[in-house]
Order: C-alpha cells, then structure tokens, then sequence
C-alpha cells in the first residue's frame, strides 16, 4: 500500500531534510574548526613557551591535526580487564554528542542558525550539562582506580560551575526579557553586555574555564597527579573522541560568550560571521593564553571558590541588575 | 680533641669504656651507646645526626656516629665495635628520628641488628633478598669479583 | 538495614610517575582525598656504590660519583675529591680551586633551575615555567659541554685539581650568561612568585619546624627555609670560599613556598660567587703533581660539603692502598625524604605533589 504523503507531511519532510543538511553543514564546519583549534593551541603554547611547535607537516605544521588524527585513528583498541564494557565504549559519545548538541541554537550571522529557538538560552545551558555525564561514564567504565577518581572529580567540579554560569547569564536575561540568542544579539547593538555588564562577563568566563576542565581548573586531568584523570584508560579513536569533545566544549562556551556578550555577529563593513568567528576565537585565544601560564587550582581551592565566591558575586550582580532595572522604571 | 669539655664529660661518665682511637673517634661498648648519645644530645647540644655508617674490620664489625652540636659548632665521631655474628645495637631512633633510615640500610646492607627499631626492615634491596652486600665476605651464585686493575 | 562502610583507599603513586622526581614508590592510604598513611619505598636505583667503590681505585671512583646526584654531579665530584684530598693532604693549585668554585656554583644553579620548573610543573604550570628554566639551564650546560665534553655526567674533577683546563672562550661565555641571567631571575619572580594561585597552592603547606627539620638531619635549602640559618659554605669552608662574599637566605616559616623562594634567593647568590670568581681566575696549573698510582694514607674522615641538595658528605676508612677500604655517601635526599611520611599525614593528594617537590630529591643519591 502506498504511504499517502499529504502537503503537510511533505512540508514537515522538506524542513527536516533542510534542518539535517544544516546539522550536517554545521557539524562539518565544527569539526574542521576544533582540528584548526589544536594545532592553534599547539602553536600558542610553543610560541609562549620560547619553542616552535609543529613545523614539518605542512606550512608551519597546520597538517599535524590530521596526521594525529589518522595516528589515533589506526591504534589498536584496547579495553582493560575490568572494564564495564558498555559504559566505557558509549562515554565519549556522549561527552562528543553533548558538546555538540548546542550549536543547534548558536546564532552565527544574522540569519544564520540551525534552529532559532525561542528558548534558545535554555537549550543550550540544558543539553550540555549532559556532558557530565559522558565524564561520569569515562571514570566508572575504565574499572580503574585513577579514572574514578578523576572522574569524580571533573563531576564535582562540572557540576558546581554550572550554577554561577547559569547565574550570570540571568542578569543578561533579565535586561533583554528574552531568551532567545537572536534577540539577545540584537540588544546589544548600543553598547556590548560586556561592558554593561562586566561581573557577569567575568563570572562567565571563568566558570566556563571551569566547565570546560581548562587550566587553571584542570584538576581532573592533572597529569603530575591522576596521570590523565578520567580519561587515562582510553587510547585510539575513543580518546580522539573525547579530545575533540572538549575543544568543541571550548567552541560552544566561547561561542555563548560572544553572543551573549560581544554583540555576536554585529560589526562594521565585513560580513556577521567574520565578527562572530574573530570574537569566538579572540575569547578561545585567552583561555588557551590563561592555561599556559598559571598553575592549576587544588580541588577543594577549586569549589571554595565556586561556592563561596562567585555564586554569591553572581546574586550580587542579579540583585543590582534588578535595583538597576527597577529605577529605570 | 682530647682536652674538650664534652669530650672530658663523656670520658668521666662513662669512664672505663670510652677510648680515643688514632684516628680520632671515640669508641664506646654497644651497651653505653644509647645513654652516652643521649648525654651529648641533653648537655652538649649534639642535636644533629650527621652520618650513621657500617664498618666491616674483616675480624669485626662496626658503627659509626658522626654527631654534629650546632651550639659549640663541633663534631663527635662515635664508634662500636660489634662481633660479625649476631651483631646487635640498640637503635638510637628515639633520640634522632634521622637514625630510622640510616639504621634501615646499615641492616639492609651490613647485616646488623638494631633492637628496638619501629620498623627494621629492607630499605633499599627488595624485601625478599638474602645476604647482606656490603660485608667483606658477601658471595652469591654468579658474583664475579672485580679482576685486577 | 546493611550499615555503610567508608573503605580506606590505597593508591601506588609511582615507580613510573611524571611526578615522582625519579623511581620512587609512595604507597597512600586515603580517606577520600585526604592521606591517613604515606610510606615511601625507595631502592629502585640502587646499585650498590659503596660496594663498587671498595673494589675501585680513587680515580676510578669519580665517575660513580657523578651517578648518585646526577643533576647536581659537579658538586658530586667536588665533595668527593675533597674528602680524599684531605686525607693526602694534598695543596690544590689557585686556579684549579677557582675553576672548581665557578664550575660548582654553575652547576648549583643550573641544578636550581631545574628543581623550580619541575616543582612549578607539578603544581599545574603545565610547561612553561619549566621550558623557561631549561633555557637557562641549556646555556649552563653548553658551557660545561665546551670545558668537559659532557652535559649530564661531567667527571671533570680530579684528585689535585680538575681534568682539564678552561678553554679558550669560556670567561667571556661565563661572564655573558651572567649579564643574561640577571633579569631573567626578575622574570621568574613576576610570573611565579606573588601569582596568587601558586601561592594558595604552596603557603602554609607542608610545614616543617626547626626541630623536626634538626631531628630527621634535614640539610640544604629545605632546612634554611625552616629558620636555620647555616651553609656548610659559611661555617665550614672549603676551598676558596672563604674569600667570596656572599649571603645565606633564611626564611622562617619552613612552608613549600619558602623552599621555593629560597632556591630562588640561592640562585641569585651563586651568580655573585661567580661574578666574583670568574675576574680572578689566576695563571697556574689546573692540576696539582700527584703520584701517578694515588695511595691515601691509612685514617678515616667524614667530610662534608654544600650540594644543592643541601649536605653531601663522604665517610672514608682508608688502609693504605690504592683503593678505600670503606666509603659511605651520606646523600641529602636520603634524609630529607624521610620525612615525607610525616608531612604528607593529614594533608590532601595535591599537597603531596607540592611537599615533594619543593623537597627537591634525586633517586640517584637516595638509592646509591
């Protein structure tokens, strides 16, 4: 029997193919952004270390990411003995579809998005906190005393971080009355939440550093203490997977923070997503600066300050934003 | 050496058993060892455990304490004198919390005993090794001595 | 109902760890992140020195030396080749004492140089703060390179006096590394020292006071830094060091931070030894005329000196012949991580990383 295809039907087919080219076209753009991103790090932390970082395969070594990448790519798999094989397999998934997820709602040009939610702010917080999980997994899966470790940690951590990021943004949610990023964006054409709003911007990024298990709060991949933390056990594609996981966190985080703060895609004569892509990697620029200079946080240092600095900075900020709004009035 | 005061204090304390080797160490009898280290520490000063060594005089073995005195900025050289089997001390770990290492190797190494040790095991050979390296008579299947230079 | 049973937990940190300066095996027992027991399991180096040394002539010897505290071996060779040559009774020439001096002091900040980028890396630095330092040290090492030939493993000092002389450039590349160190010092002590996380992760920990430093024979910067102040430089000289000038920096809380910012202080200290020293080299020989077999006389000495790592001493029961009937190397390292176990009581994993490294031990000297 024939599947009668109505109009209605055939519109919803028609959106869903142009909204999976889309997640298609914007997954392939990400994916080519992060290999650009390693070697990016790679060549900053050389240059501000007095070294030269990658220089043989192609110019100046930008072909090192893919050459990596097939390297990780043919490694044998190996799971240990006491492995939970099913949460050990599916943890980078997770970790990798959860970064991922966000950029549906991410505005990068005026009319360039894959979805323009209207509760765009809250897609995007809520998805991906899912990451935590896909950590969670990694450290319990590995059967190995390290990893749970480390993964206990990273979740403390990743969890704890989350309430003043959430926080500060509400102030930001509270000036435009919308949650929805285009509006967001557009709100900011007098003047940038970043200085408007400048605690917020600070509270921001540095629980965003900590969200994405950057230095200086990359405890849970301490190399001199945990060997790798939650991701010791993992080698070959799995590990490129969580590798690129979190480069794709620090692309989403940047990009949230130039939306939200940095007026997103406006800028004089040259197209939005110039401005957008300039101010996202000027963001991914200073963490990648702030890593490779400073010591990292020990863990308990780590929450104290969440817990009792920046969560009652965030109120803080809230409470006069609203004095703020309520004046206006 | 021989006209300092805590020298002179020592030889009175312990007066029949202390003598002045040639060398210029002053050997005691293992039974004095703790009470006279003890003395130096409380009177003198001798606060500072310098080096604890094991000796082996092929016919005898011993120990030596080198104790330094921050206060009258002197050393003093103990020696003991120990038979080769079933050589037994008493361990000064009490008085210097540095001699719980040291005295470890002397066992390890040298084969002496330290009664009263917290913890008198191998320190730097696996645990489950026989004989003790540094003694003069020390052979094993497969030890080759060092041909002639 | 089952009743719920907090498990203490055990945790191997090394043989094979990136923060172990060495083979070292620390054996945790942790209540959650905080350690109940910390024994340390040394012995994974250990080749038994004293016992090739009974069965070596005391030439021969030097070269084992250089094995025990490889970063530091200059100050290795010294220690030794004093020890025997004041058992002969041996006058060393002027310059080869001055050569020996600068050599040692080089090697002294070089060796510095290393134990604060690696205790900064430790603490989450990831890099950089050691590939600055390793800079440094590449020139130290470039310089030894042209006197002896080797980077790591000098043998360069011999019974009399040193194996070679200085060669042709090594003032005026001893005097630029000099003019370049300088500032570089000032640079270290804006990014590390008053950085506030550095100084959360290492005020106030591991805090170790005068007595217990006394009690476990602590020597070196480590005891420095707990208020004592005494340099085996100053109240026991050797050599010429009585004619340089130059201070002892004391610190007075004995925490990880004034062991770092002591080893900081040494390394400005050294350079003054070497400006001093490298303008009054004096013509001569680099070596004194000894017999060609050396036979020490019968007697026995422990004589000891300032290592980097604080007081390396050498215990020698000579008998008369070519070869020392009983020599013992008292390493710094060896005391000094014995009181690991007790600093690391009470404290948390991270903190343990921290104490350890501003301990600044080598295996090489500890496992002999």
């Amino acid at each position: 029997m024939m599947l009668k295809i109505s109009p209605e039907n055939w519109s919803f087919l028609i959106e869903f193919a142009w909204l999976c080219a889309k997640a298609a076209g914007l997954l392939g753009f990400v994916s080519l952004s992060v290999m650009f991103l390693i070697w990016w790090e790679r060549k900053i932390s050389a240059h501000i270390q007095s070294r030269l970082g990658p220089m043989i395969v192609g110019w100046h070594g930008c072909l090192q990411t893919i050459a990596d990448t097939i390297k990780l790519l043919l490694k044998e798999n190996i799971v240990a003995k006491d492995a939970d094989k099913v949460s050990f397999w599916l943890a980078p998934l997770v970790s990798f579809v959860a970064a991922f997820l966000p950029f549906a709602a991410v505005p990068f040009a005026k009319h360039l998005v894959v979805q323009d939610f209207g509760l765009g702010l809250l897609y995007v917080f809520a998805v991906s906190s899912l990451g935590v999980i896909g950590v969670f997994m990694a450290g319990w899966g590995s059967g190995n005393k390290y990893s749970m470790l480390g993964a206990m940690r990273a979740s403390a951590q990743i969890i704890s971080y989350e309430i003043p990021l959430v926080l500060s943004v509400l102030s930001i949610v509270m000036l435009t009355g919308s949650l929805n990023m285009a509006k967001i964006v557009e709100a900011q054409g007098q003047v940038w939440f970043a200085f408007s709003q400048p605690i917020a911007f600070l509270i921001y990024f540095i629980s965003a550093l900590a969200e994405t298990n950057r230095a200086p709060f990359d405890i849970s991949e301490a190399e001199s203490e945990l060997v790798a933390g939650f991701h010791t056990e993992y080698s070959g594609m799995k590990f490129s997977m969580f590798f690129l996981a979190e480069y794709t966190n620090m692309f989403i985080v940047s990009a949230v923070a130039a939306t939200l703060f940095l007026g997103g895609w406006q800028g004089p004569f040259l197209p939005g997503i110039f401005w957008f892509l300039v101010k996202v990697y000027f963001i991914i620029f200073l963490m990648m600066w702030i890593r490779w200079t400073f010591p990292r946080f020990r863990v308990d240092q780590l929450m104290n300050f969440a817990w009792k600095f920046l969560v009652p900075l965030a109120f803080l900020n809230i409470l006069a934003t609203a004095l703020f709004l309520v004046v206006k009035k | 050496m021989a006209d300092l005061d805590w020298v002179l204090a020592l030889k009175n304390k312990f007066s029949d058993t202390v003598e002045e080797a040639p060398s210029g160490c002053l050997v005691l009898p293992g039974e004095d060892i703790f009470r006279a280290v003890n003395f130096l520490k409380r009177e003198y000063g001798f606060d500072y455990l310098m080096n604890l060594a094991a000796v082996d005089y092929k016919d005898r073995l011993a120990v030596v304490y080198n104790l330094y005195s921050f206060k009258l900025k002197e050393k003093a050289n103990l020696k003991v004198i120990l038979p080769r089997d079933n050589p037994a001390i008493e361990s000064i770990t009490e008085i210097y919390a540095a001699a719980n290492w040291q005295e470890r190797e002397a066992f390890d190494l040298m084969g002496i005993n330290f009664t009263g040790h917290p913890d008198l095991r191998r320190i730097l050979l696996p645990d489950d090794y026989t004989g003790h390296p540094l003694r003069k008579d020390y052979t094993k299947e497969g030890f080759l001595p060092m041909p002639a230079v | 109902m089952p009743t719920l049973e907090i498990q203490q937990f055990s945790v191997s940190f090394g043989p094979q760890h990136p923060s172990t300066h060495g083979v070292l095996h620390l054996q945790m027992d942790l209540d959650g992140e905080v350690i109940v027991n910390c024994t340390p399991h040394i012995g994974y180096l250990h080749r038994d020195f004293e016992k090739i040394c009974e069965n070596r002539t005391y030439t021969q010897i030097i070269p084992f030396t250089d094995r025990l505290d490889y970063i530091g071996a200059m100050n290795n060779n010294f220690g030794y080749c004093l020890t025997v040559e004041k058992l002969l009774g041996a006058v060393i020439p002027e310059r080869a004492e001055y050569i020996r001096v600068i050599i040692a002091e080089l090697n002294r900040i070089a060796s510095h140089l290393l134990a604060v980028g690696t205790f900064v890396q430790d603490l989450g630095a990831f890099g950089t703060p050691l590939l600055y330092c390793f800079r440094e040290r590449e020139m130290i090492l470039d310089i030894f390179e042209m006197t002896c030939g080797a980077r790591l493993t000098y043998s360069y000092y011999r019974l009399g006096g040193v194996s070679a002389d200085i060669p042709e450039g090594f003032v005026q590349k001893v005097k630029d590394f000099i003019r370049y160190f300088r500032p570089k010092l000032a640079d270290y002590h804006r990014l590390i020292t008053n950085n506030a996380i550095f100084l959360i992760r290492t005020k106030d920990i591991g805090i170790l006071s005068k007595e217990k430093a006394l009690n476990y024979a602590i020597s070196g910067p480590s005891l420095r830094a707990s208020g004592i102040k005494f340099d085996l430089r100053k109240e026991e000289p050797y050599s010429i060091y009585p004619r340089l000038e130059f201070e002892v920096p004391v610190r007075n809380s004995g925490d990880c931070w004034d062991r770092y910012i002591v080893r900081m202080e040494e390394m400005e200290q050294s350079l003054r030894i070497v400006e001093q020293a490298i303008d009054k080299i004096p013509e001569g020989d680099f070596i004194a005329k000894l017999p060609k077999i050396i036979k020490v006389p019968a007697g026995e000495l422990y004589f000891r000196t300032e290592s980097p790592r604080g007081e390396l001493g050498f215990y020698l029961i000579s008998d008369g012949s070519t070869k020392p009937y009983r020599l013992k190397c008292r390493a710094p390292s060896f005391s000094n991580l014995a009181i690991i176990s007790e600093l690391a009581k009470g404290v948390k994993i991270a903190d343990v990383i921290a104490i350890l490294g501003s301990l600044d031990i080598v295996l090489g000297e500890i496992d002999r």
